[in-house]
């Protein structure tokens, strides 16, 4: 197995450089080739993680709990590897391939972080991550994305050095028991638990949740994530929300098991319930109120993370299972609205949702698609986003964290108002009917009032019954007719759509049994 | 407050610090006033300078816990370290800024959000906050002296202080720096026996975000003509 692990490690990397030397049409092959092979190859690994961890020299390690991670990472790496292909017809060659570039650089680092056997490595994997995904956060060349760009870096370079900071101080807990030359391994450290000094243990944790924190998104050192979630590349947008967040969470995980071992999971748990309904109740507000379409998802991503952090707080195995499956459930549901939101904002030029209307007729394929995302993400059955807050909400009962579990349904809740409010307006609120242009004979399509339908020509007859006139986001306005931008920013969404149906309502054996092995590592039973 | 200080440097009273621990201590308070000089500094290229001194003050710092400890790769470590952070850090910053005229570099000077006066007194409080919360945690031993920890700790929360004070991205990114820097003297006073290929592996990491910290500060001044951070507003909400 250590063939395939440096496979995927190397693969997304060597793919990533042949895109910067290849034409832009070659590198949307190339990146698509790495991507479903790279998924592959991490269905190649289920069945020996499940049996047991794989550790190389200690510094490359796969058990079940990462293999959970590299699943959702992988399988958003092809599906956005696909839609890429799509989004990116019409960009100079030269812009396409710095693009690709970044954009498998970025996978590769996000593949490597789980496959990462010490701490010290999961954090340079995990800074790897910060600085390509900025510099494709940048990549866009406008005033937002600069402004994002640099409050992305600064912030979450800003938290990873206190995330630096606690793999310090788990090296000082682990030297104490393992010796000065110690090398941060993840699992001599989790066996010494027991041994490890509390204080500095408690201090790496917290360190941890917040230096980590701040690239999951967690209140409040979350200001970062809807300024570089909306300016950046929707392709890139997907991957920051559904495997960037996750990667950067599971760090937070593997110090909880150190943590855990060493002190039990009162402090780790009450850490983490403190920062997951900070963030939960925050974001659950801020998705009412939202005009810009991904800052709306970017919402429902701090939303989606506060959940994680609560259901690993309540520590029972049902709700840890819920954790895990929601990783993956989260990657697919978020890669599926984002992906559907790139849809909506290239065929209406803005991503004001006030500009977008009319959005199930206009997209046959996109807006269904876009609109059952957004279920999935409000975990409306059957999706897996259901089955999985299901299981941390039963978690939280059984633990005795009642009230916890009740405030989470509650915000959850109030999330899917705000979430189905916004994407019904963009899909269903028909554009008001204009009046007829001065002069008939002149471009009637053209001349329509901002936001409305075509006018009628004097025979009473639509010019077009189908087209709807919109406003840009450069002001302009625009005719639009049924249709989608192209088949390759549908086709993954419809792949993604299959998996979150697949994981609400009979997830395979294997992946349950593999769900069961991580439950068990994280718990410290293996 | 002399004897909290006392505990700090594990010491008991009338007992002299060891070279070691006298060395990392004097060290650390250098570090940690000239952490204050970049705070105060009204030109980059200042700040650029006193950069490159308290990057040259770990390098020192790593030169006097390998001698005492006997750890040859500590020797490693401190040529790298000058390397990249005295030397390379610097130039690629000087460069970006254009060092001749610096002085007239616009969006700098002047980019405090508080007066100076009143951001040294804000850092000063942060500072004592930031000495007495992590000396006070306990964590000491003959090779982690707590007082050069506690120090650490302070030039952390001065560093922070630094970035948000100031409104240039240049400053802002100094003040990332010398984070690092006081990050890198908590690791030698904690954790001088990290494995060489892991804290090599760290400086390689800072070196990549330097590399893009630059990109993103040449990318504002080329679109703003300036590098003052106090347009970057559109977003919110």
């Amino acid at each position: 197995m250590i063939g395939v692990i440096l496979a995927i490690i190397i693969l997304p990397l060597a793919a990533g450089i042949a895109c910067f030397l290849t034409p832009a049409r070659a590198a949307a092959g190339i990146t698509i080739g790495s991507g479903i092979a790279c998924f592959g190859l991490v269905l190649a690994l289920i069945p020996s993680v499940t049996h047991g961890t794989l550790d190389y020299l200690t510094y490359l390690r796969a058990d079940a709990v990462s293999e959970v991670f590299l699943l959702a990472t992988g399988f958003l790496y092809a599906a956005v590897g696909v839609y890429a292909a799509g989004y990116m017809k019409g960009r100079t060659d030269r812009y396409a391939r710095r693009f690709y570039l970044g954009f498998n650089v970025f996978a590769w680092a996000m593949l490597a972080a789980p496959l990462m056997g010490s701490l010290a490595l999961l954090w340079i994997a995990v800074e790897v991550t910060t600085v390509v995904s900025a510099l494709l956060v940048a990549i866009e060349d406008t005033d937002g994305a600069a402004e994002a760009s640099w409050k992305y870096v600064l912030i979450a370079s800003a938290g990873l050095g206190l995330g630096l900071l606690a793999t310090i101080f788990a090296y000082y807990a682990g030297a104490q028991v393992l010796g000065a030359h110690s090398n941060l391994a993840i699992q001599p450290l989790i066996s010494a638990g027991p041994r490890l000094p509390k204080t500095p243990v408690e201090l790496a944790f917290l360190l941890a949740v917040l230096g980590y924190g701040t690239k999951v998104g967690l209140v409040p050192v979350h200001t970062w994530l809807p300024d570089a979630h909306s300016e950046a590349p929707t392709p890139v947008s997907a991957l920051l929300s559904g495997a960037l967040l996750a990667t950067s969470f599971y760090a937070i995980l593997r110090f909880y098991q150190v943590a855990s071992a060493a002190l039990g999971t009162g402090i780790p748990g009450d850490t983490l319930l403190a920062f997951g309904v900070a963030s939960l109740l925050l974001a659950s507000l801020y998705v009412f109120g939202q005009r810009d379409v991904k800052r709306l998802l970017a919402y429902s991503s701090v939303e989606h993370m506060g959940i994680l952090a609560i259901g690993v707080s309540f520590g029972a195995p049902v709700a840890l299972a819920g954790v895990l499956l929601h990783v993956m459930a989260h990657a697919a549901a978020k890669g599926n609205a984002f992906m559907g939101a790139g849809v909506f904002t290239v065929k209406y030029g803005t991503k004001q949702m006030s500009a977008m209307r009319d959005g199930l007729r206009l997209l046959p394929w996109s807006g269904p698609l876009f609109l059952l995302a957004v279920f999935a993400l409000s975990a409306l059955p059957p999706f897996g986003i259901f089955r999985s807050e299901f299981e941390i909400v039963a978690g939280g009962l059984s633990s005795g964290s009642a009230a916890a579990a009740a405030v989470l349904v509650v915000l959850v809740t109030v999330a899917f108002f705000g979430l189905t409010a916004s994407a019904t307006s963009m899909l269903l609120t028909a554009p008001p009917v204009t009046a007829l242009p001065a002069d008939p004979s002149a471009d009637g399509e053209q001349q329509a009032a901002v936001g409305g339908r075509p006018p009628e020509r004097p025979d009473g007859a639509h010019a077009d019954l189908t087209a709807v006139a919109v406003r840009t986001s450069a002001g302009a306005s625009r005719t639009l007719a049924p249709g989608e931008p192209s088949a390759w920013m549908v086709v993954p969404v419809l792949a993604g759509l299959a998996v979150l149906v697949l994981l609400g309502v009979h997830p395979p054996g294997e992946l349950t049994n593999l769900i069961t092995h991580a439950v068990a590592q994280l718990r410290g039973t293996p | 407050m002399n004897a909290a200080l006392l505990a700090l440097g594990g010491k008991t009273p009338g007992q002299a610090p060891g070279v070691y621990q006298g060395a990392a201590d004097v060290i650390a308070a250098l570090m940690l006033l000239l952490e204050f000089g970049m705070l105060r500094q009204a030109l980059v290229r200042d700040q650029v300078r006193l950069y490159a001194v308290q990057s040259a003050l770990i390098s020192v710092l790593a030169v006097v816990i390998a001698a005492d400890r006997g750890l040859p790769d500590l020797y490693a470590l401190a040529g790298l370290s000058a390397a990249l952070k005295v030397v390379a850090v610097p130039l690629v910053l000087r460069r970006l800024l254009g060092a001749p005229a610096d002085e007239e570099t616009p969006g700098v000077a002047g980019s405090y959000t508080l007066s100076p006066a009143s951001a040294v007194l804000a850092c000063i409080g942060l500072a004592a906050f930031g000495f007495f919360c992590f000396g006070n945690l306990g964590i000491h031993s003959a090779e982690a002296p707590a007082l050069a920890l506690a120090i650490a700790a302070a030039m952390m929360f001065v560093a922070f202080g630094l970035m948000i004070v100031r409104r240039d991205v240049a400053s802002q990114a100094i003040g990332f720096f010398s984070l690092e820097n006081a990050i890198s003297l908590a690791a030698l006073v904690v954790a001088s026996g990290l494995p060489l290929l892991l804290e090599t592996a760290f400086l390689f990491d800072l070196l990549l975000a330097v590399v893009v910290f630059a990109m993103l500060i040449r990318a504002h001044h080329a679109r703003a003509e300036s590098l003052s951070t106090a347009d970057l507003t559109r977003l919110r909400g």
